[in-house]
């Protein structure tokens, strides 16, 4: 049951993101582009899931524990510190850049192939040498 | 109308997803999380079924149909690459991407998320307004 849900919101996360066209670049380039020739949408995007999600939220803090099971994994972090601010910069300027973030990078890979394999490829890189350099720092 | 119907379903979609995930799993959606625990972790199942999944739903629909915007065509490798790397870098040391803090974060009125993606938003529009 555990694999099903999981693989179920893989594909309707894939979806809602094909949908709303996130899985294009140059609708996020459009939406970024506040300067040029704006396109919104992906404000709607994102104000219409974190509604849903604020829902979602709701119920969860009414109840106990997780519906199949198990304890509630939400981070409840709250300092705001330097790796945040600096991870943030460098992912928005990464993004900017090509018009990539994760979810859509990784459709690409069928989407866009050409492309998709140069930004998942550097995409794993970089998320390896994070996870290199945490391993070093905490020897 | 029709410039409204796309992006408002698909976010609901996503919503949605955030909402059944965290309800049945407890655990919230982040991609860039997700894809490092399929690379770095021991437990692969789970995380290479929910990468699949998002492969195969977010190429499906744009196989059947079509795009509003036409896909970009192939731009430099090396612009790719740079990107690609500083999304990978970025969102690990952050903590989280679109999904994780853009979504779930602000959804739960995360304080650090909503730092985080104004941050990301922000340097995104600027380095868009230098580029293109």
């Amino acid at each position: 049951m555990y694999a099903i849900v999981t693989l179920v919101s893989g594909l309707l996360f894939g979806l809602g993101l094909a949908f709303s066209e996130m899985t294009n670049p140059a609708v996020v380039i459009g939406f970024l582009d506040v300067f040029g020739d704006w396109n919104p949408s992906l404000l709607i995007v994102m104000a219409s899931a974190i509604v849903v999600g604020m829902i979602g939220y709701t119920i969860k803090n009414k109840r106990l524990k997780p519906l199949l099971g198990g304890y509630w994994q939400v981070p409840n972090l709250r300092h705001i510190d330097s790796k945040l601010v600096v991870g943030s910069v460098l992912f928005g300027i990464g993004w900017g850049l090509s018009g990539y973030c994760p979810g859509p990078g990784l459709t690409a890979l069928i989407n866009n192939p050409s492309e998709g394999f140069y930004f998942v490829s550097a995409l794993m890189l970089g998320s390896g040498l994070h996870f290199i350099q945490t391993r070093i720092t905490n020897k | 109308m029709d410039t409204i119907f796309n992006p408002l379903v698909g976010g609901l979609l996503i919503g949605a997803t955030a909402t059944l995930y965290l309800l049945c799993l407890g655990k919230v959606i982040g991609i860039s999380g997700i894809l490092s625990q399929l690379l770095f972790n021991k437990e692969r199942f789970l995380p290479f079924l929910f990468i699949a999944g998002l492969i195969i739903g977010g190429s499906v629909y744009g196989i059947l149909t079509e795009q509003t915007v036409a896909f970009p065509e192939s731009r430099s490798p090396l612009l790719l690459i740079i990107s690609g790397l500083l999304v990978g870098y970025g969102t690990r040391l952050g903590g989280g991407c679109t999904s994780g803090h853009g979504v779930c974060g602000i959804s739960r009125l995360s304080p650090r998320s909503i730092t985080a993606t104004l941050i990301f938003m922000l340097t995104a529009i600027i380095t868009v307004s230098v580029l293109y």
